[in-house]
């Protein structure tokens, strides 16, 4: 009859006539030497790819800055017609940072209550020309009163609401206010088909029922 | 050995330091002149170069064992489309380097440093059209190839990492072609990438993160050009470069297969068993 102690391995090195091995030793120095060495490997390559691995993935986490950009006196707008005004929405970068937003007075008749329930109302209505498809630049067409992008057909009414086409929201706005009589737009923020407001998306990101947990805003948006 | 007759020198107009040394008695028979010498050690020159190296590295077991492979019947020419885009690679990595020493990717100098290498930069024209035809020439080849494997069914065992790694290849191409659009910086790059980019986020939960990292912010800004910069010449590269490198390697490993068309042939005793 085999003595089953006879399988059972110790733990000790010394009992597995482990050569070099001291009384007690749980570790041998081989094994000890090579989990250093990896430890120490693991150690320098982190050094070096965590810093530039947070470098490069910082812009998603950096926090944003409203700035308000004067695009005219009162007097250049009016509640009906839309204006079209080109800022800088981009610093820094010459024309490459400007876009255009139509601009007309806030109108009771034409906005209603629909405008962003329970929120202070925008002296003025501003509609970035940032397609909501896939972010091509729309024109005002007056005869028609809609928004037209060329790149995929997508076609907005004069709110900025889908008319058609491949769009999933409606037109992003931008926040303004008026400083010594002249009109000032800030952020951009998006709205969904209710014209509800919502921290800015991207194009092509729907903001009505799941689309709005499917496509998260940044985890810092600049406020105004 | 070649007989090259050299004009000699009268007697006396060489210098005693540069004449010929006088015959060791041990090397005695037959004489051997310093032109015969140098002629013999010219003629093995690149033998004696190739065997100090061998010598050194072991290459040429490598090298004969990369290069002199048995291939089966029947191979042909599709089996060049493999090699077509790794030229087509090499033509893009060659040209590129030479259109960075021009290339300034700040969103106010690159369509004017392009304009420069395309308009006045002496050949800029012809290694630019080079880049960018070549381009689309890698995108199509790479299809053909892939192709190539998919209706030859060289991509079955035991060759299916290959696929694997050839597949990674092809979307490293495609993201190279989508990097390298936005760099002329025109009107037309410029809106491309918007697009581009717009498209990527469309992607649920994570899209909005890949757009604002491809991005460098949420909207295209001072960096958008620099990093796609960096991407096009740097990061993808380098990840194409290590790929082909191991594609190759087990090309060289495996071996190629045979076109379907090919009915394999059995030994000739079994050949007797199955009558």
């Amino acid at each position: 009859m085999p003595d089953k102690r006879e399988n059972i391995k110790s733990r000790y090195t010394g009992d597995r006539a482990i050569p070099g091995a001291f009384e007690g030793e749980t570790v041998t120095r081989r094994r000890f030497m090579v989990g250093t060495t990896h430890l120490a490997g693991a150690g320098a390559a982190l050094a070096f790819t965590l810093p530039a691995l947070a470098f490069a993935l910082g812009p998603v986490f950096e926090r944003q800055k409203a700035t308000w950009e004067d695009v005219g006196p009162e007097s250049a707008f009016n509640p009906n017609t839309y204006v079209p005004v080109n800022f800088t929405n981009t610093p820094g970068i010459g024309d490459v940072g400007k876009t255009t937003a139509y601009v007309r007075r806030f109108n009771p008749a034409l906005d209603g209550s629909s405008q962003h329930k329970g929120e202070a109302i925008q002296p003025y209505v501003a509609i970035s020309t940032r397609c909501a498809h896939l972010g091509c630049p729309v024109r005002y067409v007056p005869a028609a009163e809609r928004f037209i992008c060329p790149c995929h057909g997508g076609v907005y009414d004069n709110l900025g609401k889908v008319n058609g086409g491949p769009p999933v929201r409606p037109l992003d706005r931008f926040y303004t206010r008026v400083r010594a009589g002249r009109v000032q737009i800030g952020p951009r923020f998006s709205v969904n088909s209710q014209l509800n407001r919502f921290s800015p998306r991207d194009p092509a990101e729907p903001l009505d029922g799941i689309g709005q947990y499917a496509y998260p805003a940044r985890f810092t948006t600049a406020k105004p | 050995m070649p007989k090259i007759k050299l004009p000699s020198p009268p007697p006396g107009a060489v210098p005693k330091a540069l004449r010929p040394a006088p015959q060791r008695p041990q090397e005695g028979n037959g004489k051997k002149s310093l032109k015969d010498k140098l002629i013999h050690d010219g003629t093995e020159a690149g033998t004696t170069v190739v065997d100090w190296v061998d010598e050194r590295t072991s290459l040429s077991g490598a090298t004969r064992w990369a290069l002199f492979r048995k291939v089966p019947k029947g191979t042909n020419w599709f089996y060049t489309l493999g090699s077509a885009t790794l030229f087509a690679f090499l033509n893009q990595a060659v040209t590129g380097v030479i259109l960075a020493m021009y290339y300034d990717p700040s969103p106010t100098r690159a369509y004017e440093s392009i304009r420069y290498v395309t308009n006045e930069a002496f050949l800029g024209e012809f290694v630019r059209g080079m880049h960018k035809w070549g381009s689309t020439v890698m995108v199509i080849l790479i299809f053909l190839h892939m192709a190539r494997t998919f209706f030859f069914g060289a991509y079955k065992y035991p060759r299916e990492l290959n696929w694997v790694i050839g597949v990674v290849l092809l979307i490293l191409t495609m993201a190279m072609s989508f990097t390298g659009y936005l760099l002329p910086f025109d009107q037309r790059s410029y809106w491309a990438t918007i697009v581009g980019v717009n498209i990527n986020g469309t992607g649920a939960l994570i899209g909005p993160y890949l757009s604002d990292f491809l991005r460098a912010g949420p909207d295209f800004g001072a960096t958008t050009l620099s990093r796609f910069y960096a991407i096009h010449m740097m990061v993808i590269p380098g990840a194409i470069a290590a790929l082909i490198g191991a594609h190759l390697y087990l090309v060289a490993k495996l071996g190629t297969t045979a076109p379907p068309w090919l009915k394999a042939e059995s030994e000739p005793e079994l050949r007797e068993q199955e009558v």
